[in-house]
């Protein structure tokens, strides 16, 4: 064995996180049944909040506390759209994205070239957000499937009309579940920045919130789907990086197109097992990415 | 109270005045961004609405605005025909690579030959190339209920690495010193998509534009099929029961969108944009979703919609060059006038009615 | 007004204003920069930024400079040239590889305007091209990076396999090797210019392999902050990077594209300019080695400031043989010096580097 395998999980670990964050809260959102496209824009509004309240307090906590807030805050123009004025969520997701990347370019230029403060890491050596990432899933996993609240959001992703109908707020479980999102990508950008590159560059996300997507559907919408589906894709990197830092030649364009694949085919089969099976499966939330819009 | 009632019908005037409502609000929140960045408002908002039509340099950037709007009406009038039966292509993007990519396949393997039949080749070889990759999605959904967003979305992301392994490998320019990137097709005259007529940025792409937009017009309000689209979009049951094959729709819809959007993309590799490099994918596929919304899937709506992008886009070049606004600013602008486009929308589908409270 | 018109009429501006020996107290030399990335990518786009600023600071009042950010290569690139052009710019530099054909189109409609390209190969009467010879500078961080190792294995990021990037590997191993015959390179290809969670990544895959001196051809500091966790060091790579001196930013290569920027649009100005190419290195001061801290030993200063001054004097060439490639075959005789044509297509390692180039 040419590749010590406890070390690439270690490696893995790190890698997968901002994609971990950014995919467990995209979970969220979309077991609500709101498809945001904007990760990216979430994402690299993170980055650069979190960084610049890490690098003015020096404290690198605070920056992770800086970039979930105003992640969550660069959601809402989305949720506004989405939840009061019924814009199609692609659409409006799209936008997100862009307003995202410039504000974050904008408002970048006073913290350029600068470094943030250093942080202490956790047991083995990965960083405490690491763990954090970890500790997610299980209690992202309780709330959806264990808790009330996680009930009633999976219930108007499934069947918002019915939802409504039972007397739930619909709107203003869906706001907070898209703001949870912005915050949980906030800081998986937060982590590129403070963690790994230590500097604020502008477009330093470089299409992470995009992978974050495609996880959530390799997951089949479930938050372990969610970890095993970053370590897929952090790990395929990370795989192929390692090989090729061992002298093994690898076909790094056809390896990357795997996960994604991969994603297709886990889609295709958990379709088909519901289609042709009528099993209760648990795929993709019946009203994911439809407009809401109370009658009554 | 106020509540939202949705419409029947939206009156005409309103299909109008929104769009301009929106642009005006745009102008306001983004002269207001402008001021406090410490740029002249109205300067800068001239700068980007007005002076790519009137400015001194128009006569040169007026025809680049047909250049730039082409591939997304071409994309735009496909996903709206889907979009309005609730068919998602969200895709396109990857079925402009697909279509780029095997139509150049055409012109690199024919090199150099010379031949009137190269470049219909290839326009039919992209259309092809988006056609199937567009059919992934559309036989998935029928064959096994996979969802055809979420399909098309992860099709993107494997036909932008097909597209990078392309660039450094099969379709490397062999002339090219190693640099990643095929041959330029715009030197190779058989393959090649100018200027129809000098001065006009019109190349075929545009030409196909304008088809485009004409025949889903026909297509959406004269034909059977059309009227199916909008049956299955509107009541989906209904149509069922009317005979509407929702098999069919799905097929037909999603390779409506992706052979026109394969089209743009080749257009655009023998055309402006010339050879196949990793990134030959530039979002014209994703911009164009945000298009067909613009334009409220409407072909008409769409040709402006397009437009309007095209002049932010070029607007905001100019902006950079004559003011010195920063490209982030820009960016943020476009993405506060989206915002505003979709927020405004709401007017024409929903009036508002006060609710009554007992 | 159609295009021809139009150009002819931009033409005939351009060549009475050029035309006459006192131009520019006509007004300011309108000079346009295109950039591939925002200026603030802190590498390459910053860093040709910032000659444009010390042309700025040269000519004050004779110059006036604009510049478009974050163009795509492309369609885009075209238009935003003959923007730059159509704005009545008489020089534009446009600094990325893929922007080559775009400035070759917009150059044959203006033949007034000049152009220059930097690092493409395709020239015009109009069309100059300009690069920077970064493997000079490569030998001497090599040389550093040579003598630092405790483990002699050296990392490399490698963005793309192109001939620019290969130079560099062969190189830092050619001088790594001539101070520490033990040394071994690992070469990782990010495939990409800039993307700091992978050249994180990239980094990270190279000291687990027991790497603990990383060189990298990409932009950002992202393998600088992986090398500062692991106690390794590393080397500023476009700009100087100096936030993470002095470990693990042990000294940094440069581009600084300042002096070429200040030359050309003097010629211009004076009338002198001529379509050349240039490919200049330390000795022009195109190619600087930033500052070498106090973590380096100071004898390991001292001879990676030698092997500095004698390439910019011209005494010595990184690439003199006797050389073999990895292949094992004959690449250069003892004494022999590598032709520039040998070198702007290199696409093979030299011997002593076990790993291949992905084709």
């Amino acid at each position: 064995m040419i590749i010590d395998p406890i070390a690439l999980f270690l490696l893995l670990l790190s890698a997968s996180t901002p994609i971990l964050f950014a995919a467990l809260g995209e979970l969220v959102v979309e077991r609500a049944g709101v498809l945001n496209l904007g990760v990216e824009g979430m994402m690299i509004t993170g980055a650069l909040a979190g960084f610049a309240a890490a690098y003015h307090t020096g404290n690198p906590w605070l920056g992770f506390a800086a970039a979930a807030l105003a992640g969550a805050l660069i959601a809402m123009p989305f949720a506004v759209l989405t939840q009061f004025l019924l814009s199609n969520q692609v659409a409006s997701g799209l936008a997100l994205t862009l307003f995202g990347l410039g504000m974050a370019a904008l408002f970048g230029k006073p913290v350029e070239g600068v470094k943030a403060p250093a942080m202490a890491s956790g047991p083995l050596d990965l960083n405490w957000i690491v763990w954090l990432g970890l500790g997610m899933v299980p209690a992202i996993w309780w709330f959806l499937n264990r808790s009330r609240a996680g009930l009633i959001l999976r219930g108007m992703g499934e069947n918002h009309d019915a939802a409504h109908a039972l007397g739930y707020d619909v709107r203003r479980v869906r706001i907070a579940a898209i703001a949870f999102g912005g915050a949980m990508a906030g800081i998986g950008g937060a982590f590129i920045s403070i963690a790994t590159v230590l500097q604020w560059t502008e477009g330093m996300t470089a299409g992470a919130g995009w992978i974050a997507l495609a996880i959530v559907v390799f997951s089949n919408w479930t938050a372990p789907g969610v970890m095993a589906g970053a370590w897929l894709f952090g790990g395929v990197t990370v795989l192929q990086l390692r090989l090729q830092a061992a002298g093994v030649r690898v076909p790094v364009q056809l390896l990357s197109m795997a996960p994604y694949l991969a994603t297709i085919l886990v889609l295709v089969a958990i379709s088909a097992r519901q289609k042709f099976s009528r099993r209760a499966g648990s795929a993709a939330p019946g009203s994911l990415g439809q407009t809401f819009h109370a009658l009554r | 109270m106020i509540r939202l009632v949705p419409r029947t019908e939206t009156p005409a005037l309103l299909q109008v005045v929104t769009p301009v409502l929106a642009v005006l609000a745009t102008m306001l929140a983004g002269g207001l961004l402008f001021a406090v960045m410490g740029y002249d408002p109205v300067a800068a908002i001239k700068t980007i609405f007005w002076d790519p039509l009137f400015g001194p340099a128009a006569s040169y950037s007026r025809p680049q605005l047909l250049v730039k709007a082409a591939p997304l009406i071409l994309i735009a009038s496909g996903l709206a025909v889907g979009f309005r039966a609730g068919i998602w292509n969200i895709g396109a993007e990857g079925q402009y690579i697909i279509g780029a990519i095997t139509g150049a396949a055409v012109a690199l393997t024919a090199y150099p030959a010379a031949g009137m039949w190269i470049f219909p080749a290839m326009v039919i070889a992209g259309a092809a190339g988006g056609w199937a990759w567009g059919m992934i999605p559309a036989l998935l959904r029928n064959w096994f209920g996979a969802s055809e967003i979420l399909v098309s979305l992860m099709l993107v992301y494997v036909a932008q690495r097909i597209a990078a392994w392309m660039a450094f490998g099969p379709m490397k320019n062999p002339e090219g010193f190693g640099f990643p990137g095929s041959r330029n097709l715009q030197q190779y005259p058989a393959a090649a998509n100018p200027e129809l007529i000098p001065g006009t940025g019109a190349h075929w792409g545009v030409v196909a534009a304008v088809l485009a937009v004409l025949a889903t017009w026909f297509l959406m309000s004269r034909h059977i099929r059309g009227f199916h689209i909008r049956a299955a979009g509107a009541a989906p049951r209904a149509a069922r029961f009317a005979g509407v094959k929702p098999e069919t729709l799905v097929a037909f819809c999603l390779g409506l969108s992706g052979a026109l959007a394969g089209m743009a993309g080749l257009f655009e590799v023998a055309g402006p944009a010339g050879q196949i490099t990793d990134k030959v994918g530039v979002g014209y596929g994703f911009t164009a979703i945000i298009v067909a919304f613009l334009g409220r899937l409407h072909p008409v709506g769409i040709l402006l919609a397009g437009l309007l992008l095209a002049l932010t886009y070029i607007g905001g070049e100019l902006a950079q060059l004559t003011m010195n606004l920063p490209a982030a600013t820009v960016q943020v602008f476009q993405g506060m006038l989206l915002f505003f486009l979709l927020g405004f929308d709401l007017l024409t589908r929903y009036r508002i009615a006060r609710r009554i409270t007992a | 007004m159609n295009r021809r018109q139009l150009i002819a009429s931009v033409a005939a501006l351009t060549t009475t204003s050029l035309a006459m020996p006192g131009w520019a107290q006509d007004g300011p030399l309108k000079v346009g920069f295109i950039y591939v990335g925002p200026v603030g990518d802190g590498g390459w786009t910053y860093q040709h930024d910032q000659g444009r600023l010390a042309v700025e600071e040269e000519f004050g009042d004779r110059v006036e400079t604009t510049f478009i950010e974050s163009v795509p290569e492309g369609a885009d690139a075209e238009r935003a040239i003959t923007q730059l052009a159509l704005a009545g710019n008489q020089l534009i530099f446009t600094t990325s590889f893929g922007f080559m054909d775009p400035t070759i189109n917009v150059a044959a409609k203006f033949p007034d305007v000049k152009f220059e390209h930097a690092t493409g190969y395709k020239r015009a009467d109009n069309v100059a091209t300009y690069d920077a010879r970064f493997y000079e500078g490569r030998a001497v961080i090599g040389t550093i990076a040579g003598r630092m190792t405790k483990s002699n294995k050296i990392g490399y990021i490698g963005s793309f396999p192109i001939p620019e990037v290969i130079q560099g590997i062969n190189s830092s191993f050619i001088h790594a090797r001539k101070v520490n015959p033990d040394v071994e390179m690992r070469v990782v290809w990010a495939y990409s210019w800039f993307d700091p969670a992978k050249e994180a990544d990239a980094a990270a895959a190279l000291l687990a392999e027991g790497v603990d001196v990383i060189l990298q051809h990409t932009d950002s500091t992202a393998p600088l902050a992986k090398a500062q966790e692991a106690g390794a060091i590393g080397f500023g790579q476009a700009s100087d990077m100096a936030a993470f001196a002095p470990t693990p930013r042990v000294s940094s290569i440069i581009d600084n594209w300042a002096p070429y920027y200040i030359k050309r649009v003097g010629q211009v100005l004076d009338g002198t300019w001529t379509s050349e190419a240039t490919w200049a290195g330390i000795g022009d001061g195109e190619v600087v080695i930033g500052d070498i801290t106090d973590a380096v030993p100071a004898e390991v200063k001292a001879e990676a400031e030698a092997l500095r001054d004698k390439i910019g004097a011209g005494e010595y060439h990184p690439f003199t043989g006797p050389l073999n490639k990895a292949d094992g075959s004959v690449w250069l005789a003892e004494g022999e010096v590598a032709s520039d044509e040998d070198l702007s297509s290199m696409n093979f390692y030299v011997e002593g580097i076990t790993a291949e180039i992905p084709q």
